[in-house]
């Protein structure tokens, strides 16, 4: 299926990686589906954001090193990118939730007292 | 107009170079005009300055932060398939007083936390005194205090205070 | 050794189509709209995560700069909608 040959020293980490990386996309986004409430749904894909995604970088640059005959690195920009921008997703969705959950709750609330009177 | 710190244009031109892939010296002249010209165009932009000390702190903190990283992987993926002893997770928010006050340093904060699964940063007070993060496996809130005030925010005052 | 090379892009080619599949799943049943930009979240990072895989299997880097393009592009997307969600516009005056 692969197009070129690669010596051995970088096909035993990179599957490795790449296995790993996988594992732990996956089970991160089945949290996405199994935990309770979305406080605790947003644990889940950050484990798939942070070290599934820098295995697989990993991997990708030890393979295109290996495929070039020497070191290439520019997968490393999208792991700093990824990292450096997470908190800003985290924090900006977290705020809407909050926000979003404050605002039913005390639609709800206005609800009831207006059933009770 | 004040004195342009050197390491932001060092840092374009690292990345200029890394996208490009190649260290031939056409692409450095090139890097390094584009990196000093932006430099120049967005200075106005960025006022405050960060101030760095002890490098090596923070080659520590890294490391730190990674074993840190792999460890709460196994503990968030322990937890999403169930493979945990008490049955039901008991996730919320607690609060954390800070002492770190540079803008720096806080946002190195927020990556760390953020990027360790199994804690989020919600937000900060506008004092920037009081945290709040969301952590999925509350068990003891002073455990979760103690690591992150001994484990990274001494380390950050230490670097950039 | 090329079969466990082959073999382990192709487990993690499965892998990242089974998690875009979860984060659908959530994107169309989502209680909440916050879920729903959380599943969006996710299935960018895992279709960029894809389109890494085929570099490798094609063994070209040409795919990296579409995966840079996609994280890029991704992220804008979900600071517009999670800003959207919080204050009903994107750009305020």
């Amino acid at each position: 299926m692969i197009a070129t040959e690669f010596p051995l020293w970088a096909t035993l980490p990179a599957s490795l990686l790449l296995v790993i990386g996988g594992l732990l996309t996956v089970i991160g986004s089945l949290g996405l589906l199994r935990l309770p409430t979305f406080f605790a749904r947003m644990h889940g894909p950050s484990m798939g954001n942070t070290l599934g995604t820098g295995c697989v970088l990993i991997a990708s640059m030890i393979l295109s090193s290996a495929l070039l005959h020497r070191p290439v690195a520019h997968e490393f920009i999208i792991t700093v990118f990824i990292v450096i921008v997470s908190p800003v997703t985290a924090m900006l969705v977290m705020r809407a939730a909050r926000y979003r959950t404050r605002v039913k709750e005390e639609r709800r609330q206005q609800g009831l007292q207006r059933e009770q009177e | 107009m004040r004195r342009v710190p050197p390491i932001f244009a060092l840092v374009m031109l690292a990345m200029w170079l890394l996208l490009n892939s190649s260290i031939s010296l056409a692409h450095i002249i090139l890097g390094a005009v584009i990196s000093s010209l932006l430099l120049l165009a967005a200075y106005p932009l960025r006022p405050l300055q960060p101030r760095m000390r002890r490098g090596p702190v923070l080659l520590r903190l890294a490391f730190k932060v990674l074993i840190d990283v792999i460890r709460s992987n196994i503990g968030v993926a322990r937890v999403i398939l169930g493979l945990t002893e008490r049955g039901k997770i008991h996730s919320g928010f607690m609060q954390i007083p800070l002492d770190l006050r540079d803008p720096h340093g806080l946002s190195v904060l927020a990556m760390i936390i953020t990027c360790t699964p199994g804690t989020v940063w919600v937000e900060l007070s506008p004092d920037r005194s009081m945290l709040t993060i969301h952590v999925l496996d509350l068990v003891d809130e002073s455990e979760w205090i103690e690591r992150i005030k001994n484990r990274y925010e001494r380390a950050l005052i230490e670097v950039f205070q | 050794m090329m079969p466990l090379l082959d073999g382990a892009i192709w487990f993690a080619q499965f892998c990242f189509a089974l998690a875009t599949a979860f984060a659908a799943i959530r994107l169309i049943r989502g209680p909440g709209a916050q879920d729903r930009v959380l599943a969006f979240d996710t299935m960018y990072i895992n279709g960029m995560l894809s389109l890494l895989m085929l570099g490798m299997r094609s063994s070209s880097t040409a795919y990296f700069d579409m995966a840079l393009l996609i994280a890029l592009f991704g992220f804008v997307g979900t600071i517009a909608l999670a800003k959207f969600l919080l204050r009903g516009e994107v750009i305020e005056p």
